[in-house]
């Protein structure tokens, strides 16, 4: 296998049905390297499901999405590049945070598992509990461990689903570095949140969803509540 | 890459179970006592119908192995771990694989203790001919696992599972606990007959070979919504 680079992605009229409901509906947009692309909406936007067809873990009912010029049937060419932090965590409780990350890195192909899986955990702050099973961690500590498992193999593309989830204030700011750090690293970062305040000043371009449509589309975003109350409605706020 | 990714799997589902022991308890459980609650009620004064030690053997695994499948699928659907196993650029045969090899070596465990319970709670002779024995169960546990794997992960977002999984599951496989209970009959007999034995030995074989492929061809699609 061998893993493909793009610069790009880009979503062309994608819409997903799930039965009759239309969770999805004609999302069109694209993001390029060094890019951070916020989702903004209420719960039930289709901010989780836009991000699972951007994965390849869901097909669109209709439309394409394309990463640079290639489909998803690039297959495990394409995963080996992207990184995603659900809202679930993807973790084993039962393992500690070291094994879960070394499991992870075997599996996404990396030669030295064992020193990724230690660097990543020295990244996240948490070094001295490597050896603790994720189950004992807080909510913000196994976040932490989460993303590193995401990021573990440098992704071109990096979806990360409400990513300051349970984060305490230091952890938040390392989280915002970490991610310009990837801003910088010509990585297509593209964060669905629901935390506006911290989407603040972070966002290179933020997009409004509403009951599966893009309601707005704004770049180099500022005054986000505004906005977000504007074309949202005061109620999701 | 293939075989790294089974053997990874493998490797955390054991240890997983190692720290947990909740599949293996669990599993050995139900087993022993489903051997036992038939061994109350079939064997007397000492002796079982021919045949008997067979069909509880069999029945015993069946059941045991619906238990663990459900529950080591179960486990990656809490954390949705099955998701990120299927976001790896691993193929995703090998996951199928690595599940399955890890529920195989759970019910050889319990096997290798549902054995030698059933020989000697119903006398029967299993163990007259070992190798025989441990091919006919390691067929039919394959068979049996392999089908329950798939479908096993197919229903894993089903809100249903718990009762579609045996549902789908045991018609399917009746042809293993046909050839599986036959074949050990054949086993116990105190006039050994090889060739009746290779003959659902054979069968055992061939399920064994239709069902995986079937399994490593469907996987994929099925699992991608």
């Amino acid at each position: 296998m061998t893993a493909l680079d793009f610069d790009e992605i880009s979503a062309e009229d994608v819409s997903r049905n799930f039965g009759r409901r239309r969770a999805v509906s004609r999302i069109t947009f694209r993001a390029r390297r060094g890019t951070i692309l916020g989702l903004l909406g209420p719960n039930g936007a289709g901010k989780s499901t836009l991000l699972a067809m951007l994965a390849t873990v869901l097909r669109p009912s209709a439309g394409v999405i394309r990463y640079g010029t290639l489909g998803t049937s690039a297959g495990p060419a394409l995963r080996a590049r992207i990184g995603v932090l659900g809202h679930d965590l993807f973790l084993y409780p039962e393992l500690t945070a070291r094994e879960n990350l070394v499991f992870f890195a075997g599996l996404y192909g990396l030669a030295d598992a064992d020193a990724r899986a230690r660097g990543a955990l020295a990244k996240a702050g948490l070094d001295t509990r490597s050896e603790d099973a994720v189950a004992g961690f807080s909510r913000g500590m196994r976040q932490r461990v989460a993303l590193e498992r995401a990021l573990i193999h440098d992704p071109r593309l990096a979806l990360l689903d409400e990513p300051f989830t349970g984060l305490d204030d230091a952890s938040t700011e390392l989280l915002v570095r970490r991610l310009r750090d990837l801003r910088e690293g010509g990585a297509i970062v593209i964060v669905a949140t629901h935390d506006l305040d911290l989407a603040e000043g972070l966002l290179d371009r933020a997009i409004f969803l509403r009951d599966g449509r893009i309601v707005q589309s704004v770049e180099s975003p500022g005054a986000l509540r505004a906005t977000y109350r504007r074309v949202i409605g005061r109620a999701g706020a | 890459m293939m075989l790294r990714a089974i053997w990874l799997i493998v490797r955390k589902d054991l240890t997983v179970e190692v720290r947990s022991r909740e599949l293996a308890y669990t599993t050995l459980f139900f087993a022993v006592s489903c051997v036992l609650v038939f061994a109350f009620s079939l064997v007397q004064e000492g002796r079982a119908a021919e045949g008997v030690g067979a069909g509880v053997l069999w029945m015993a695994i069946m059941f045991a192995g619906n238990l663990a499948l459900g529950r080591t699928f179960e486990r990656e659907r809490q954390s949705e771990t099955l998701r990120a196993l299927m976001l790896v650029p691993a193929p995703r045969p090998a996951i199928y694989l690595g599940k399955l090899a890890g529920i195989v070596v759970l019910l050889a465990l319990t096997e290798a203790i549902l054995v030698p319970l059933v020989a000697l709670l119903f006398q029967a002779q299993l163990l007259a001919h070992p190798f025989w024995l441990a091919a006919v169960v390691a067929t039919g546990t394959l068979g049996f696992a392999a089908v329950g794997t798939l479908f096993a992960a197919m229903l894993v977002r089903a809100r249903s599972r718990d009762v579609l999984l045996p549902v789908l599951l045991y018609p399917i496989t009746v042809p293993v606990l046909i050839a599986g209970v036959r074949a050990t009959v054949a086993i116990a007999q105190p006039d050994f007959e090889a060739e009746v034995v290779r003959f659902w030995l054979a069968l055992l074989v061939a399920f064994d070979v239709v069902f995986i492929t079937l399994a490593l061809w469907t996987f994929e699609p099925v699992m991608t919504d």
